[in-house]
């Protein structure tokens, strides 16, 4: 009796909340992503600015967890229980939803004007006829360093690979400081803020990473071998027993001020700021001789899409319109220093580490990690490779030559273009 | 009438039947049957051996797969060696009659069974960490800080470490087990052997030894199933990449790579299935050698 009583009670209520929510006549776009780090940005920055700009919309922010959201969002897809606006990752992931139909084309959306063919070129197909997200963000790799540390033992920023050397030779001959903060024991810093980082300058950035694509280079020539040929001279600057040295550990040294150099993203950027006490600095890989063009990569990482089964297609269209513009790049770039708007028009930040990441554009040429597009899609997987051979250049376990013809062994043995 | 009488065993019988099919059975043969299959351009297309084939003649696939199965083994070879041996002694220690605190010894040494596997790899990530951990610190009081090296990020080292945490936080298991054989071993068959002059440890090794030697088989299976299905302490503390250089690369995060995929590769579940499948034959192969040719051979004893 009781249980009918509930059920009642709850069937009613289902009902009505459905017909308040109905009357309101409201819009409600739901975002999948996995950037759960920035839930308050969401919810107190990003989406108010857009809700009073547009009433009649309601948006929700629901992150699920970076490790599971490839997984959740695809069985979420599959299952037609996604959310209106789809956070894509770059490349392949975004594209195998976009080929399976999952995400929609948004070519003819008119903020697409306002970005650059290589800040769209991760989120299209490989012919570049079909846009299917709207750019956000990048990612710049670069090293921070702790500014009181190389003022205290008189060391100059440097520029060429001799002064970087140079310089942590000098950290280490002092002994106050570790000389740079980076462990191989989770193996991606080793390839994104070791290899992916340093490399650009080797293989000159744009025109290696397609010349490899389209099979011209091979992962055996110099440029590619060279990077890790300077990452095994990286092992002797390391802190003891780097070998079991996880990925927190290294923040947790830099930011305590027990390392004075540390190869970054410039998505640590906001992190480190709480946490430390120093002043900081960046500079950008240092290049071979003086007076070499110099090259970063500026990797494009984050955008946002359209479910293809949202029912609310108009009113997140309009959304992806507003995300594609210059005032939420703004918004974005500011609440999030270190996450660098893919925008085409300039946009002014506060912060200044943010601003020195940014101001290498100018100088610099920008690429993007070379593994990521098209060269991942086989099997042995050439990122997770690059890790494994990035860790090993630094231990000394395998000699770069060695990896450079094991990884192109790797490659050739599926992507035809390198057979 | 015998029909009638018997059909009542089949539906007590149907629930557990049931449900044991939908949740093992079905999925278990389902898992087997995908391994058959390959994704093609038209979705999954049947392929017979090939997946097989890819994996023990394709020379990448075969040597993560032979190199996985070796470090297997000896993740194996290391718990029955040290585990095992361990976990009968301390349940000979304790059931020793004039032992005090046996109670709190055992629950002391069964406690890390319960913990789960993510706090047991986190916790010995942070004791032998080179920076932050006790281990080394440890080390330097007693004048030995050149022992230390970082284990867990050493090829050579990594999953012997990782196979002695394993073997810390089971060691509670073979001994709980040793532990109740030795219990039920009857009064009256020690007093016999003490009038007979067999005493002490003697009387361990002639007599409680040959007595519990069933359990300790039982343990050797137990252990050998476990570890070839491990899994957990591996991903939490290395991560499904298995370093440094897969040395730590055990079936189980072989297979989790690939099923699922790992970072920008995508997953593949027909050559998943495949490794699960490869795993299932390693152990059935195993349980069955054990219970075949060697359980049938054992000497029991009735009291």
């Amino acid at each position: 009796m009781t249980q009918k009583k509930l059920t009642g009670l709850l069937l009613a209520t289902t009902v009505l909340g459905s017909a308040v929510a109905a009357s309101a006549q409201d819009v409600t776009l739901t975002i999948e992503s996995w950037r759960n780090d920035d839930l308050s940005i969401w919810q107190d920055k990003i989406i108010p600015a857009f809700e009073a700009a547009n009433p009649g919309i309601k948006v929700q922010f629901t992150p699920s967890a970076p490790a599971e959201y490839n997984a959740a969002l695809n069985s979420k897809l599959d299952a037609g229980t996604a959310g209106d606006l789809i956070t894509c990752r770059p490349f392949d992931a975004s594209l195998a939803l976009y080929d399976g139909g999952k995400l929609a084309d948004l070519s003819d959306l008119e903020a697409m004007a306002n970005f650059s063919d290589v800040a769209k070129s991760a989120w299209q197909t490989d012919d570049g006829s079909a846009t299917f997200c709207v750019p956000m963000a990048s990612v710049i790799h670069g090293f921070i360093y702790n500014k009181d540390a190389f003022a205290e033992l008189g060391i100059e920023v440097p520029a060429t690979e001799a002064d970087f050397f140079a310089a942590l030779d000098k950290i280490k001959e002092d002994g106050t400081y570790i000389p740079m903060a980076m462990g191989t024991n989770d193996q991606w810093e080793a390839a994104t803020m070791g290899y992916n980082n340093i490399g650009p300058n080797y293989w000159k950035g744009e025109e290696g990473r397609l010349a490899l694509i389209r099979g011209e280079q091979k992962l055996t020539d110099e440029a590619w071998v060279a990077p890790y040929r300077q990452l095994a001279r990286w092992g002797a600057y390391l802190g003891d027993g780097y070998e079991a040295q996880t990925y927190p550990d290294s923040q947790n040294l830099f930011t305590l001020g027990r390392a004075a150099i540390y190869p970054a993203g410039s998505w640590e950027i906001s992190g480190f700021n709480s946490l430390v006490d120093f002043e900081m600095g960046a500079f950008y890989p240092p290049v071979q001789a003086a007076g070499d063009e110099c090259y970063i990569s500026d990797h494009t990482d984050i955008a946002i899409g359209l479910n293809a089964a949202s029912p609310n297609a108009d009113a997140a269209r309009t959304f992806l319109n507003w995300v594609g513009s210059a005032e939420f790049a703004t918004l974005y770039a500011n609440a999030l220093p270190g996450f660098f708007s893919l925008n085409s028009a300039p946009v002014a930040m506060e912060d200044p580490l943010a601003q020195e990441f940014v101001s290498w554009r100018d100088k610099c040429n920008s690429t993007i990690r070379s593994t990521y597009q098209i060269l991942s899609r086989g099997t042995p997987n050439l990122e997770t490779e690059t890790w494994n051979a990035s860790v090993n250049a630094i231990k000394g376990t395998e000699t770069p030559e060695a990896a450079g013809a094991r990884l192109q062994e790797g490659l050739a043995s599926w992507y035809e273009p390198q057979q | 009438m015998t029909t009638k009488s018997r059909l009542h065993i089949a539906v007590f019988l149907a629930p557990a039947v049931l449900v044991y099919t939908a949740v093992m059975i079905w999925p278990l043969f389902n898992t087997l049957r995908l391994a058959l299959y390959t994704s093609g351009e038209e979705g999954r297309v049947f392929s017979g051996l090939m997946n097989f084939r890819t994996l023990f003649g394709d020379p990448r696939w075969s040597e993560s797969f032979w190199n996985a199965l070796g470090n297997n083994f000896w993740f194996f070879i290391v718990h029955m060696l040290v585990q095992n041996p361990i976990g009968v002694a301390l349940a000979a220690i304790l059931s020793h009659p004039r032992l005090r605190f046996a109670a709190l010894y055992r629950s002391a040494i069964f406690i890390p069974t319960i913990l789960s596997f993510v706090i047991v790899g986190f916790a010995w990530k942070l004791i032998l960490s080179p920076i932050w951990g006790i281990a080394p610190s440890m080390l330097d009081a007693v004048g030995l800080k050149s022992l230390f090296a970082p284990w867990l990020g050493k090829e050579e080292y990594a999953l012997t470490t990782l196979a002695l945490i394993s073997v810390w936080q089971f060691v509670g298991i073979p001994m709980m087990l040793i532990y109740a054989a030795l219990l039920s071993i009857p009064e009256e068959v020690l007093e016999a052997g003490e009038i007979d002059g067999i005493t002490g440890a003697s009387a361990f090794w002639k007599i409680k030894l040959p007595l519990i030697l069933p359990s300790i088989g039982i343990i050797s299976i137990l252990t050998f199933v476990g570890n070839f299905n491990a899994f957990d302490l591996i991903y939490a503390a290395q991560g499904a990449l298995a370093g440094p250089d897969y040395s730590t690369d055990i079936l189980g995060t072989f297979l989790y790579r690939t099923f699922f995929g790992f970072q920008l590769q995508l997953g593949d579940p027909h050559m998943g299935s495949t490794i699960a499948t490869a795993m299932f034959a390693i152990i059935l192969a195993g349980v069955c050698l054990y219970l075949f040719a060697i359980q049938t051979r054992m000497r029991r004893y009735q009291f």
